[in-house]
């Protein structure tokens, strides 16, 4: 959204507010969009962002002014978790979920919070002044546990934080009523407990160790030619830092080559795979760095747009990037003829998401940028063909943008000289949970995980969940491996868990994590993601037979064969590798019987029996 | 062979295909029969169900959207891909409420169809017996979600053909659920002779009064197996 878009939608409905002046508040909304179908993202969040929730008048009125049905407003506006389609409280606060923030005491800082609010969990107070919800990670693993409230965050909280908070919050004035949208100055950031502590905690030679100014990476490259620029991404070997490693010079190339009108340049900040949090961290500690990369994209690709695509969760990062955007175009590293360079021109837009892992996938983000639902793409064509709009788009990381400034600064053999021969350079790694060091470490690729938890002063892991729920489990037999992309790829979530942590009740979690993010587009990743944890409970609970594991090893091999993206293809991963590494942990829930059923019999009779008042009798007993 | 045609192999057997055609479009001209749920011949293909999931020189790809290309080579007919199939059939089963005795559709429902066809006796997996609604209002259609599989077929007849985007998708995951452009259905501008009321593979959009006029056992797969008609292309060509 651009500065005076964003100004236009900025004003707040009142109580008193019409039905006629709501249907011109929202006529005004669309317009200042240009009435773009596209920007359906941007329409809904400034409508809920004026009006608290999107009823069903405003989706009307939405769709009218559009020139669109109903039906399609509501198909993208109900698909994510941080729009609202009935009202909340005057506070929505949003608590993180994961294994992490469970083990940190999250459970009980929910209560705590319940009690000071009156909210029950997934609830709103009577009063109408809170919402209690969980949300999943909201990039504050080394801060657990942490909520979001109306997009502020607070971390590292107790129960003894609950009653003062609230009070504070009671005290707010109510015009601070804001849910989640970008450009409103975030209320709640006053609160004591809003301080992000400082995440970094090793800085290396690449990413954070640079002694360059900001823009002398995009310098050097606007004396090259977009070719040679190209040549030095595939010369320093970088390769995507998401997690899938595809070569980056090789994605340019594509992409530049691909005969369009417009190219684009993506930066994925979508960064939801629980545990990771480097992309914050990057976004808040050198957002140049990153902007830098996106422009010297632009001008490699021939692009005159770049797009970030910012988590709904990190919205409280939306005004300090459109500051950075805005010295950026004072200082011409933006805007018409970027650094006086003739005929590249280049234009950065920040595109707020609304709460939706999936939209990590490149292409579920294209069709979210374009202000549909989530659902991921069906591959060819790819993105660097038809991406963003149906036009050849790339989509990189943060941090890979990042390694691409980096790169132009000091020169691809500088790069290539730390890391393995297939994995160059270093890796940001995000460390939670059972150690004494959480936070983020940039290392080379090659370190071993042995290295790696030393420095993180994890002395007693036991259980090591690499690259998020997506990724795998370990046990300490894979310690000595090597994070790279040729041994552990990593997109860079490091879960510790200590010997007293259950493997299986965090599997457990994990697989709860994908039934709730899987899009539903396709019937293996929606129908077995729910199967899958089905299984996986009556497992728990201790009536699982040897029958059920194989049924349940068959059942996530089918979805990881047959979804249609990685979120459903890596979906079984939490079972799949728990039952690879710690057979022991699932044999010592089962039962001797050869087969279970899946239902308890007397539980499916409980209100058979609650009508006929007596208890069914015993097939033995029967005369 | 002129430009614009070239030739793949699927299980084995080479077939002619032009440029532009997916794999299962060639497919079917070709008369080779690639077992199918969402995919329907004359709408955009979407790639929900998965059920025609190939493996594409040795990936698995859905060959309603994977175009065909010179020199590749298909699997479709094996073992494995068949038992996956058949899971994701179950899967649809599961998922909704599905009584084929009183269903109207039975003998034309494709998922049934495909039951037969993949060799489900009988689901493995546990039921969800998920809360679905119907929607009566409607003079002459009506909707019954708990046979719906998804598919999306109606969401892109109405929208490409009748032009009238009556069906949209709603929520996300295992929630997602068939919505209408209104609170009702009498409420929409859908017709009876709209495509999208002709398009569903199961018994979940139905045109009333209409449901029985072929008796049990003479309606389309009672005849023969799905696909039946594809296959008879190919004994044609010979």
């Amino acid at each position: 959204m651009t500065e005076t878009e964003t100004r236009n939608i900025g004003v707040q409905a009142n109580a008193t507010t019409s039905a006629s002046d709501a249907a011109a508040m929202i006529g005004e909304i669309v317009s200042a969009v240009h009435a773009d179908r596209s920007r359906l993202m941007d329409i809904v969040q400034a409508v809920q962002h004026r009006f608290g929730y999107l009823s069903d008048e405003t989706i009307r009125a939405i769709a009218t002014h559009l020139g669109i049905h109903p039906v399609e407003v509501e198909d993208m506006s109900s698909f994510y978790a941080f729009l609202n389609r009935e009202l909340k409280g005057r506070f929505h606060i949003r608590l993180s979920k994961t294994p992490i923030s469970m083990m940190k005491g999250a459970a009980a800082v929910a209560e705590a919070l319940s009690a000071a609010t009156g909210a029950a969990i997934g609830a709103t107070s009577s009063d109408g002044e809170f919402t209690l919800d969980w949300t999943n990670d909201i990039g504050m693993a080394d801060q657990e546990p942490a909520a979001l409230i109306n997009g502020a965050v607070v971390t590292a909280l107790t129960p003894n934080d609950a009653a003062p908070i609230v009070a504070a919050l009671r005290q707010q004035q109510s015009e601070n009523r804001i849910p989640l949208f970008p450009g409103s100055g975030v209320p709640g950031t006053g609160l004591a407990k809003a301080q992000i502590a400082k995440s970094l905690v090793k800085s290396g030679p690449i990413i954070f160790g640079s002694e360059a100014a900001a823009a002398d990476g995009l310098r050097a490259a606007l004396i090259r030619s977009p070719e040679d620029v190209i040549q030095m991404m595939t010369k320093a070997k970088l390769r995507g830092r998401g997690g899938a490693g595809f070569p980056t010079g090789l994605k340019w190339n594509l992409c530049r080559q691909s005969i369009s009108d417009a190219h684009h340049v993506v930066c994925n900040a979508d960064e939801g795979e629980p545990g990771t949090f480097k992309d914050r961290v990057l976004l808040t500690e050198i957002p140049d760095i990153v902007f830098d990369g996106m422009t010297i994209a632009g001008y490699a690709l021939g692009a005159r747009q770049g797009l970030v695509y910012l988590r709904g969760e990190y919205a409280y990062l939306w005004d300090r990037l459109q500051a950075v955007l805005q010295e950026r175009r004072r200082l011409r590293l933006l805007g018409e003829k970027v650094c006086d360079h003739d005929g590249f021109d280049f234009e950065i837009r920040i595109q707020l998401g609304a709460g939706a892992y999936v939209c990590g996938e490149e292409s579920a983000l294209l069709d979210s940028l374009e202000g549909k639902r989530g659902a991921p793409r069906d591959r060819p064509p790819f993105p660097t063909d038809r991406g963003y709009l149906q036009q050849p788009t790339a989509v990189d990381n943060v941090e890979t943008l990042a390694c691409v400034t980096r790169i132009m600064e000091k020169g691809p053999e500088w790069f290539a000289g730390y890391g393995t021969r297939e994995s160059t350079g270093t890796k940001l790694l995000s460390v939670s949970g059972d150690c004494s060091r959480p936070g983020i470490y940039e290392v080379p690729f090659g370190i071993t995980v042995n290295d790696f938890l030393d420095l993180a002063g994890a002395t007693n892991a036991a259980i090591v969940q690499m690259s998020g729920p997506s990724g795998q489990c370990l046990a300490p037999k894979d310690f000595g491996r090597q994070i790279a992309f040729e041994d552990l790829s990593t997109g860079g979530s490091v879960m510790v868990f200590g010997p007293e942590r259950d493997v299986l009740d965090i599997a457990r979690q994990f697989a709860e994590f994908f039934v709730e993010e899987s899009c539903g587009w396709c019937t293996p990743c929606r129908v077995g993601t729910t199967l899958l944890r089905k299984n996986l409970e009556k497992i728990i609970d201790g009536r699982g037979t040897l029958a059920d594991i194989a049924a349940m090893t068959a059942l996530a091999n089918t979805v990881t064969r047959m979804s249609r993206c990685g979120l459903g293809q890596t979906a079984p991963n939490p079972i799949l590798t728990t039952m690879r590494n710690f057979p022991e942990a699932y044999e010592a829930r089962l039962r001797p019987e050869p087969f279970l059923p899946a239902i308890n019999l007397h539980e499916a009779l409980a209100t058979a029996i609650d009508v006929q008042g007596r208890e069914p009798v015993a097939e033995e007993k029967r005369v | 062979m002129s430009e614009d045609k070239f030739t793949f192999t699927v299980d084995g057997i080479e077939i002619e295909a032009t440029a532009g055609q997916t794999i299962i479009q060639a497919c079917d001209a070709a008369g080779i029969y690639i077992p199918r749920l969402c995919y329907h011949p004359e709408l955009e293909p979407a790639g929900h169900c998965r059920v025609c999931t190939c493996k594409i020189n040795g990936r698995p790809s859905s060959a309603c959207t994977m175009p065909a290309a010179h020199g590749i080579v298909v699997e479709s007919n094996t073992p494995d891909l068949n038992a996956d199939r058949r899971v994701l059939i179950e899967m649809l089963f599961v998922e909704g409420n599905h009584f084929c005795p009183s269903c109207e559709k039975s003998g034309n429902c494709e998922l049934q169809a495909l039951g037969y066809l993949l060799g489900m006796a009988g689901p493995t997996l546990p039921y969800l017996w998920p809360q679905r609604e119907l929607d009566a209002t409607h003079p002459d259609i009506f909707i019954d979600r708990n046979r719906c599989v998804l598919c999306s077929r109606c969401i892109r007849a109405s929208q490409m053909v009748d032009g009238k985007s009556v069906f949209g998708f709603e929520r996300r995951g295992i929630h997602v659920r068939l919505n209408i452009d209104a609170d009702h259905l009498d409420e929409t501008t859908i017709a009876a002779v709209d495509k999208a009321v002709h398009v569903c593979p199961v018994g979940c959009i139905v045109v009333k009064r209409t449901g029985y006029r072929t008796p049990y056992g003479h309606r389309t797969y009672d005849e023969a197996p799905i696909g039946s008609d594809i296959k008879a292309r190919r004994g044609r060509r010979k």
